[in-house]
């Protein structure tokens, strides 16, 4: 005899913004370094203009997001905490070969683990600020001689800076799919940032 | 019927002038559009035995025009730098073409706007030797030989000479009947032919834009826009805008009314503004960031010598005065019937297609003139651009790069001025003897001549503005921001598939793998612990 719990996790404007940045941090990944050199894809004309019109759709994503984040008090999901994170990297390192239970249960008020928040308070003040700040830099290079930002930046600089945060984001990118996998079935979490749903493991 | 008839074509006439006008402006007999027809006049109801005699009757018209053309670089072949206060233009400048003029202005002066200019002694004041007809003979048969000092044929000769070629008199009372506003061919005549044959100087002109393609030239198109030169270098006074010796590289700003005399007209900006790219709003703004940085010219002109003439990469002096196996001077012709080696003149290389070398550029040119010391051990770059990274006045701009090996004084290090041209016995064309060319050559241009000569190496840089592409044509990013970048060697600029930081790369796809295997491992340990479990006693099912 098992019961399902089911919580609404993840709500709808949450979901689309989710997914919406996925999709464009994806895009601008696969844009970005061919920009660097590092393939051939779209073509360097085709590479620089998505890599720009993604960044321009980000940023009115977030603006919505932000807004979203403070009026339904969400953005208190992301103050970091260092209660238990020993307690989760010991269930990553060991526990969760074992099938020991997930020290951490999700609730609609925190659904973010412990390591996750710090993970994502990483994301947000180092990530973020590295890639944002020297890619808009970047994309307004053309206007730093009208501002006199010329006399204190280098393109190369900022250029570095940005791939050097485009490296970050990457390696993010592979450990967020990554977990994503470590619910009580490999697409469980998927599915819950899909449906909204989170379904707790039936117990056995 | 016969009232109606008449009507119906006006109608006709009207509607098909009011819906193509481009093909009504070919067919509808055109007015005339100059308010003098020459022919008309007394004063050129006549022969004329000279060109000066032409030019007197021009000038009982126009009173002016000769004073005004005496003050143009076109008659006084001289220019004094604005920064430097050095004297420049053809009188001082040595190039590593045919070298100098001095001592040979009886050739040179072929090209000289002028008549007469046989030696050092030509009066610059004598109002009749302006040569009006050079810039305004509108039939095409005006011609000026190399050795008649700027003069016209008068009389049917062999040209070249030995080549059993002919040339008829002009008749120059038809030529001055005919006089009209400067086109292509008149301002090519000379222009196109600079270094003394088509094409060979500047790479960017030669007599394919007489009639040029579209895809040649977008402007000068002659069944498109069918610019003439003066349509960009406007004239006022006999004054043409726009020159090498005081380029224009970094004209800023809003497109412009185009002539007025603090404005410098032959440049891109000046039709087109600063701003010019009118794309897709993500890809304009992209484009119109580069034109503080790159002159229009280095995009819009991906290749120069677009053409089957080509143009000449390289001039080996040091092989001149070679004979061929009778002994006797030999011509030898490239595959494409191009100049390849002359005893008088040496080795050439010449090709089509080129691809420019980029440099900074911010107009300003730096010369070695005649007598000018040089450092033989390297090779000597004859002129050079100025202009360097994060000056407003630079722009990277295209150069066709002339490279070759001239003869120099081995002891004052001085470039020499060899008498090449003429039939006297110390011409180098005539006698094949450099010691007693550049003895008389040093001797005119008034240079102590060691007696030791030497060849030293020596590159010359022409700015390309020509030959401008349809904007389909111009270079894609990818041929600067790709990985063979034509702006790899352009010092002071990132770009970021070609500059990038190998440390940074290097950590970057080490911590990107170390993800990855991270990953994996930690996944496949799960995954092995999963099958242990399924298969414990505890779960025999």
């Amino acid at each position: 005899m098992s019961t399902v719990t089911r919580i609404y996790l993840y709500k709808r404007y949450e979901r689309f913004w989710h997914w919406s940045q996925a999709a464009l941090v994806i895009v601008m990944l696969f844009t970005g370094f061919e920009i660097h050199g590092a393939y051939h894809l779209f073509g360097f004309r085709g590479a620089a203009t998505y890599h720009v019109f993604a960044a321009w759709t980000l940023l009115v994503l977030w603006a919505f997001t932000i807004f979203w984040q403070f009026t339904t008090g969400e953005w208190r999901q992301y103050i970091p905490t260092l209660k238990k994170v020993d307690a989760m990297v010991r269930y990553y390192l060991v526990g969760i070969f074992t099938h020991a239970p997930n020290p951490f249960r999700k609730t609609t008020t925190k659904k973010h683990n412990p390591l996750q928040r710090l993970a994502y308070l990483a994301l947000l003040a180092m990530v973020s600020p590295i890639i944002w700040g020297s890619g808009l830099l970047y994309l307004f290079f053309a206007y730093w001689k009208a501002v006199g930002a010329d006399a204190y930046l280098s393109l190369e600089g900022v250029a570095l800076a940005h791939t050097a945060g485009a490296f970050m984001m990457l390696v993010f990118f592979i450990v967020h799919v990554y977990l994503t996998t470590t619910g009580h079935s490999p697409f469980a979490h998927i599915k819950t940032m899909i449906t909204g749903w989170e379904e707790e493991a039936p117990e056995s | 019927m016969t009232v109606t008839k008449p009507l119906l074509t006006a109608f006709l006439l009207a509607a098909t002038i009011a819906l193509a006008p481009a093909w009504a402006t070919t067919q509808a007999p055109p007015a005339k559009k100059t308010t003098a027809d020459h022919a008309k006049f007394k004063e050129l109801q006549r022969n004329f035995a000279s060109g000066p005699e032409v030019t007197k009757a021009c000038l009982s018209c126009h009173t002016e025009a000769a004073d005004q053309v005496q003050h143009t670089k076109h008659w006084t072949w001289e220019y004094t730098d604005a920064k430097s206060g050095k004297k420049l233009g053809k009188r001082a400048i040595i190039n590593n073409y045919c070298t100098t003029t001095i001592s040979n202005e009886k050739d040179c002066m072929a090209c000289h706007a002028g008549y007469g200019w046989k030696d050092s002694n030509f009066d610059f004041t004598v109002k009749e030797n302006v040569d009006c007809l050079v810039c305004h003979d509108s039939t095409g048969t005006y011609r000026k030989l190399p050795g008649d000092a700027g003069h016209p044929v008068y009389e049917r000769k062999e040209f070249p000479k030995g080549s059993g070629k002919f040339v008829d008199p002009v008749d120059l009372q038809k030529v001055a009947q005919k006089v009209a506003m400067p086109s292509r061919a008149n301002c090519g005549a000379c222009h196109f032919f600079g270094a003394g044959g088509d094409g060979t100087k500047h790479g960017d002109l030669d007599s394919a834009l007489k009639t040029p393609s579209k895809a040649l030239d977008v402007h000068m198109d002659a069944t498109g826009l069918n610019f003439s030169c003066v349509k960009c270098h406007q004239t006022s006074g006999h004054e043409v805008a726009g020159s090498r010796y005081a380029m224009a590289a970094a004209v800023t700003g809003h497109a412009r009314v185009r002539g007025a005399q603090d404005d410098q007209p032959a440049s891109c900006p000046s039709c087109h503004g600063d701003k010019p790219h009118h794309e897709n709003a993500l890809l304009m703004e992209r484009l119109n960031a580069h034109t503080d940085k790159l002159a229009c010219q280095t995009c819009h002109i991906p290749e120069y010598a677009r053409d089957g003439i080509g143009t000449e990469k390289s001039w080996d002096w040091s092989t001149a005065t070679k004979m061929g196996p009778e002994g006797k001077p030999v011509l030898i012709k490239d595959s494409a019937g191009r100049r390849a080696f002359d005893s008088k003149k040496g080795n050439f290389a010449w090709d089509s297609y080129l691809v420019p070398e980029y440099r900074w550029f911010n107009g300003q040119v730096s010369y070695i003139t005649v007598g000018d010391k040089i450092d033989p051990s390297g090779i000597v770059e004859i002129n050079h651009p100025e202009g360097k990274v994060n000056d407003p006045a630079s722009r990277i701009w295209p150069f066709k790069i002339h490279r070759g090996k001239q003869a120099y004084d081995a002891e004052n290090n001085i470039l020499a001025v060899t008498h090449t041209a003429g039939e006297d016995e110390t011409a180098l064309w005539a006698n094949f003897d450099w010691q007693k060319a550049i003895t008389a050559g040093m001797k005119t241009a008034g240079l102590s001549y060691s007696g030791k000569y030497g060849f030293v190496s020596t590159e010359m840089s022409w700015p390309i503005t020509h030959m401008v592409a349809p904007k389909d044509a111009a270079l894609q990013c990818a041929q600067c921001h790709g990985a063979e970048s034509r702006l790899a060697g352009i010092d002071g600029i990132y770009l970021p598939a070609v500059h990038g930081s190998r440390l940074i790369d290097l950590l970057g796809w080490l911590a990107v793998a170390a993800a990855l295997v991270g990953v994996l491992i930690h996944g496949f340990t799960r995954f092995c612990f999963f099958c242990n479990k399924n298969k414990t006693p505890e779960n025999p099912q």
